[in-house]
């Protein structure tokens, strides 16, 4: 068959001359001729991208950056009339109302308690989120109870002032309760012991937790009126997500569950609340909350729309967990079942574990949504930064054409760099997981 | 799963082990406390209402509102229209304001879905940063920075931009002459009915040839004129005849501002760019993610069978991404749908500004504005959910 | 019935801070009313977790007084921010007509003007947040009507302020009556009489008219200021506060039609008299002072004026102030501590305020105005 003999024709005999090397192939002309102008099509592209940037870009920067006025104590500084030059962002309109748009109303000699709810919030953010923390299983607990009460207590004041009559009707309650579950152990004839933990547990947790709220800290009680800015920003994006965190898991798993009203139970709740505009919600809650309610108990003006934006961010969340849940292969549901574990171990020890992890970047992506959604409440009244941002914008002191232009231009960098920093966070986590996953 | 428990335990202790017994206590115990809280909510709401003297049920639609509103689509006025009118006039400027905010972002979001991938980089970098700053922005912020940008940038009525053949800029709006139709104007509404259905019927009859014969028929510039050329001839016939079908009221200075003509108001324009801007972005990151998941190969074939770049996105990788695309691509559509309610803050009188604002504080009747504002968004989700189950079930038999 | 127990304490205990035991709720009536409602309270603490019910505030519907005194400060529901009526400056210190109004009430009570904690509402929460027991009493710049007198279970003791809807235009548009606005587009806000009144108007004269209505005064205000309309309208008083708000006060004027009539006052829930009484007393007692010619500066010297009328006013002679549950010299202390309603009305809107309001309509009827002090008698 080989034929070395007789050579075909095709084949050259001899040697070609070597081409010279392509002239570019690498530095910065051969990158751009590469990428930027391969062809009539493209060069005309960037050419008219590079035009649009041109317009765009350098306005915005004098605007925000060489015009912009970064001293002043009112409108006058910020008047061109007045200033005597062309006027940019007035910068110092933020500087002088910055402990309005942080606090709102807050005391000013009080407003070291809101700084340490920043502070406490951050350590429970920093605790959960990085993922070599040590003991994330104590910031668990920290970040969804010790958290909590203690941001209640260090805002409002605590010293709830029960009274007597209370703590007995607790302890009864108490009492009743491991009572119950003695009960229930006996009834199923399984060892006294580990139910009375239980019990006394529950009981202790809630105590603890009333007690603390009782006491009387020495702190001057600041009402929600006053509260406003970015601590309400914050509160109501953390209230979301320390409630819809746990609530979505529930509705999750009820929505997988093999139990038919509790599965149309949580369907409807998910399916309603997406189906609805999250302001519907907030009205809703603001307007009919009071009126579900015995006439005479009211509920705090600042508590309704946080309980409108939990129950919204828990059907959100319920359905990135959802995903979570069903991407666990089968194998692990029937290994844990073959080990004679029961639905909450199963659960709790191999499913949620698993799949949690995986929707972290789902659950990040929920909560960029709820963070940019909680500007939302400044529609139904509620003092957050949008809405001091819009109270200040009117002010006559600061009355001058940039400053609205200013106020917005301050929100967008806030929320920008919070959500963009946990859309970075949460991509960094994805590629993580992708490379375990990597054989 | 809790079957096999049972079966591997088989000394039945107690019927409490049994889970189907667990299961009916666990959803007996679920339906209890749902029903004790309604009847608990309800009874407590039933109280109030007396107590505030609060009247209850709908006959509120049918009384005169007293108000008037900015954007109407059909005659309403204070004097005589209902709040059930109100109510219609709010619920079409919601879809109003929705469809066209659709069809915008929809080709923004294409436009820079595909520019993200461009191999252009000045281009992709700015599709880019583009994506990132709109998406991490909350849209209430957008919203409220375009409508004083829209606001500021436009003069006083009394200087307004002219732009000729009736169109004007201020800051009351864009105002342009407003055809008024005649009795005889029907004619050419048939004869865009006809340019649709010829244009249907030619598509196929065209489709069908090229399956058979492989010879490829204009099928573009035949719709085109069957669509637009079949009215515009319509309508030269009926003015040569003399009928005048369609007449044209301009736009005239008034003492404050134009009167007469068309008006788009200010507020409808900041909310249609801002939540247009918005969605794009969002439907960028879904069509990118559409167009990624089309494997390498298919344009690598589509490019050895030797079609060009555009032909490649348009024939080949666009209807495959399209499977991948149209379920996310229709819950932006919903959520541009849902977020249009964010009119509030701008004063443009959609749903929620017309009934939830103004009714419900006009009437007191809370419960019942909430209830069917809410109805409304609920249906479009579930009619679109509804649909979509069904697109998504046609393309999974394609697909496998 | 242990759980009952240990919520329906919970709620009733909420967040009143009551000190155990000192005060209890009067019996007959309310006791019968308690029972009913104790079962509710413990429901609502169940159902909405306890974090809910350390924020919920209870609040008797029937018995105002006792609550307040309970609670040791008056909850006022008061505007947002409106000059002269309720504005709260940097530091949070509340001003303005009707501000003063709650003040006054606070000293009546508790012989201190400072025990008030201040709600701002907006228009369209204001009737829900008295009607929910949140507010105490609302001092809001609202307008009494038939309507919200009989169907929306309140009860408007005293009007403090004769108002009427008005407009203001820009100087430079060469306006000088309502009647030259056909045609324009005017900023309102939604909701209110006010846009109720704007259609009304138009129609009755057969003019033409462009609306945008906004939510909040705020964003109706900016919407006219930034030239989204060619006119503003609010009661009058609203346009004089409003303009101080403005880029340049000097470029805006108001118009002299007053298209409708608001008598402003507080507002209380209906059913519970003797808070009313109080309310009504406390406007009264400031109108009557002004009358005698008691102020501020003299009410000490005047207690000990021969004057009949000044001695029942001020409580050395007879028991007025018991019968509205409070001490008899319940108006001595409104007057000491807040002064009499001309006091009230040159501080807060007349020539001693940025807003320069005439007295008007609302000059004490001696002097051809509406404001007539019923006699303490």
């Amino acid at each position: 068959m080989s034929t070395a003999v007789d050579s075909p024709h095709f084949v050259r005999a001899n040697q070609v001359e070597a081409l010279p090397p392509p002239n570019l192939t690498r530095g910065p002309i051969a990158w751009a001729r590469e990428n930027l102008f391969s062809g009539p099509f493209n060069t005309l592209l960037t050419l008219v991208v590079l035009y649009l940037l041109y317009v765009s870009i350098p306005p915005l920067v004098e605007f925000l950056f060489i015009d912009a006025v970064w001293t002043g104590t009112g409108r006058e500084a910020c008047r061109a009339e007045t200033a005597g030059r062309e006027v940019g962002a007035c910068w110092a309109f933020i500087w002088d109302k910055i402990n309005y748009f942080t606090y709102g109303s807050y005391p000013a000699d009080e407003r070291w308690r809101v700084d340490t709810f920043f502070v406490l919030l951050a350590i429970g953010v920093v605790w959960l989120l990085w993922l070599r923390a040590p003991r994330r299983d104590l910031g668990a607990i920290y970040f969804f109870w010790l958290f909590p009460v203690a941001s209640y207590i260090v805002l409002t004041g605590g010293n709830a002032d029960f009274g007597a009559g209370f703590w007995t009707g607790f302890l009864i309650f108490g009492a009743l309760l491991i009572g119950l579950f003695t009960l229930i152990a006996a009834l199923l004839k399984t060892s006294i012991r580990p139910a009375l933990l239980i019990g006394g547990g529950i009981v202790a947790v809630i105590g603890i937790t009333l007690a603390l709220v009782d006491f009387d800290w020495g702190l001057q009680n600041v009402p929600t009126s006053l509260w406003g800015g970015i601590l309400v920003t914050l509160l109501v994006a953390t209230v979301g997500i320390v409630f819809s965190l746990p609530f979505g898991v529930l509705l999750a798993l009820g929505r997988r569950s093999k139990l038919p009203i509790v599965r149309m139970a949580s369907v409807i709740f998910i399916e309603f609340v997406r189906g609805v505009p999250l302001i519907t919600v907030l009205i809703m809650a603001n307007t009919m909350l009071p009126l579900f309610l015995p006439g005479d108990i009211t509920v705090d003006r600042l508590l309704r729309p946080l309980i409108g934006t939990a129950f919204f961010a828990s059907a959100y969340m319920a359905e990135v967990v959802r995903g979570g849940l069903q991407a666990i292969p089968k194998g692990q549901y029937e290994g844990a079942m073959s080990l004679g574990l029961s639905y909450p171990q199963m659960m709790v020890f191999i499913v949620l574990p698993q799949a949690l992890r995986i929707v972290i970047p789902g659950i990040v992506n929920t909560f960029i949504g709820l963070f940019k959604d909680t500007s939302l409440v400044a529609i139904v009244g509620i003092f957050d930064l949008i809405k001091t941002i819009e109270a200040s914008r009117i002010d006559p002191e600061w009355a001058a054409p940039t400053i609205s232009y200013t106020g917005y231009a301050f929100a967008a960098f806030f929320y920008f760099i919070f959500c963009w920093s946990m859309s970075r966070y949460s991509l960094g986590v994805e590629r993580r997981l992708a490379a375990g996953q990597k054989r | 799963m809790q079957t096999v428990v049972s079966q591997t335990s088989p000394p039945k202790k107690s019927v409490l082990y049994d889970p189907k017994v667990r299961g009916v206590f666990y959803q007996a115990l679920l339906v209890v406390v749902v029903t004790y809280l309604f009847y608990v909510a309800t009874t407590n709401a039933i109280e109030n209402l007396q107590r505030a003297k609060i009247a209850s049920g709908f006959g509120f639609l049918d009384v005169t509102a007293g108000f008037d509103i900015s954007q109407t689509l059909f005659q309403f006025s204070a004097a005589g229209s209902t709040y059930g009118e109100a109510f219609l006039i709010g619920l079409l400027n919601t879809l109003l304001v929705s469809a066209i905010g659709i069809v915008f972002a929809t080709i923004l979001g294409f436009t820079i879905g595909i520019a993200r991938l461009s191999s252009n980089w000045v281009v992709a970098k700015v599709a880019m940063v583009y994506v990132e700053v709109l998406r991490n922005i909350p849209l209430l912020v957008q919203l409220l920075f375009w409508y004083i940008a829209v606001l500021g940038s436009l003069p006083h009525p009394r200087n307004s931009y002219e732009f000729g053949a009736g169109f004007y800029l201020n800051a009351r709006g864009l105002f342009m002459p407003r055809p008024l139709y005649a009795s005889d104007a029907w004619l050419i509404a048939a004869a865009f009915l006809v340019g649709l259905v010829g244009t249907f019927i030619y598509r196929r009859w065209a489709w069908r040839r090229q399956e058979q014969t492989g010879e490829q028929a204009p099928v573009g510039l035949v719709s085109l004129g069957l669509i637009l050329g079949l009215p515009v001839a319509t309508w030269l016939v009926l003015t040569l005849a003399g009928a005048n079908p369609i007449g044209v009221e301009m736009p005239e200075r008034g003492t404050f501002n134009l009167t007469g003509g068309m008006q788009i108001l200010p507020e409808f324009v900041a909310l249609l760019l801002g939540l247009s801007t918005y969605t794009a972005a969002f439907i960028a990151e879904v069509v990118r993610a559409g167009i990624l998941a089309v494997s390498r190969g298919q344009t690598e074939a589509a490019g050895s069978l030797g079609l060009t770049p555009g032909q490649t996105l348009r024939l080949v990788v666009i209807p495959q991404a399209m499977r991948v695309i149209i379920p996310p691509l229709t819950s932006q559509y919903l959520n541009l749908t849902k977020n249009s309610s964010l009119a509030v803050a701008i004063g443009y009188p959609d749903l929620v500004q017309v009934f939830m604002g103004t009714v419900l504080n006009q009437t007191g009747q809370a419960i019942e504005v909430i209830v069917i504002t809410m109805g409304v968004y609920l249906t479009i989700s579930l009619i679109t959910s509804y649909f979509m189950n069904i697109y998504n079930r046609r393309v999974a038999i394609v697909e496998r | 019935m242990g759980l009952d127990a240990a919520s329906i304490e919970a709620a009733r205990n909420g967040h009143t801070g009551d000190s155990e035991g000192s005060i209890r709720e009067p019996p007959s009536r309310v006791d019968t009313v308690g029972e009913y409602t104790n079962m509710k309270k413990a429901i609502a603490a169940v159902a909405f977790g306890l974090t809910a019910g350390l924020f919920a505030t209870g609040a008797s519907a029937q018995a105002t007084l006792n609550g307040v005194k309970q609670k040791g400060y008056l909850v006022c529901g008061s505007n947002t921010g409106l000059a002269g009526f309720g504005l709260p400056d940097a530091q949070g210190n509340w001003t303005g007509l009707d501000v003063d109004l709650c003040r006054a009430i606070s000293a009546a009570i508790f012989d201190d003007p400072s025990k008030v904690r201040f709600i701002p509402l907006a228009a369209k929460d204001r009737f829900t947040a008295l009607q929910s027991g949140e507010v105490d009493v609302l001092s809001r710049n609202s307008t009494h009507t038939m309507s919200r007198d009989t169907q929306l279970g309140l009860d408007f003791p005293a009007i403090n302020y004769f108002d009427g809807q008005g407009f203001m235009v820009r100087k430079k548009l060469g306006v000088s009556s309502a009647k030259e606005l056909n045609g324009a587009s005017i900023c309102t806000q939604q909701g209110t009489t006010t846009e109720l009144n704007l259609a009304d108007y138009f129609r009755a004269n057969n003019m033409k008219y462009e609306v945008v209505a906004f939510a909040t005064s705020d964003e109706t205000f900016k919407a006219y200021d930034s030239g989204r309309c060619d006119a503003f309208t609010t009661d009058a008083s609203g346009l004089y506060a409003e303009r101080l708000r403005a880029s340049n006060p000097d470029d805006h004027v108001v118009l002299p039609e007053i298209i409708s009539k608001e008598p402003l006052g507080p507002a209380v829930r209906h059913g519970d008299d003797q808070w009313g009484d109080l309310v009504r007393w406390t406007h009264m007692a400031m109108l009557n002072a002004e009358e005698l010619g008691v102020t501020k500066a003299n009410v000490d010297q005047m207690r000990s004026s021969d004057n009949p009328e000044i001695k029942r006013l001020l409580g050395t002679e007879g028991k007025f102030g018991e019968s509205i549950g409070l001490t008899n010299d319940w108006a001595y202390r409104i007057i000491k501590h807040v002064g009499n309603y001309g006091e009230a009305f040159e501080r807060n809107v007349g020539e001693g305020s940025r807003l320069k309001i005439n007295r008007g309509q609302n000059a004490l009827w001696t002097k051809g105005g509406l404001q007539y002090g019923i006699p303490v008698r």
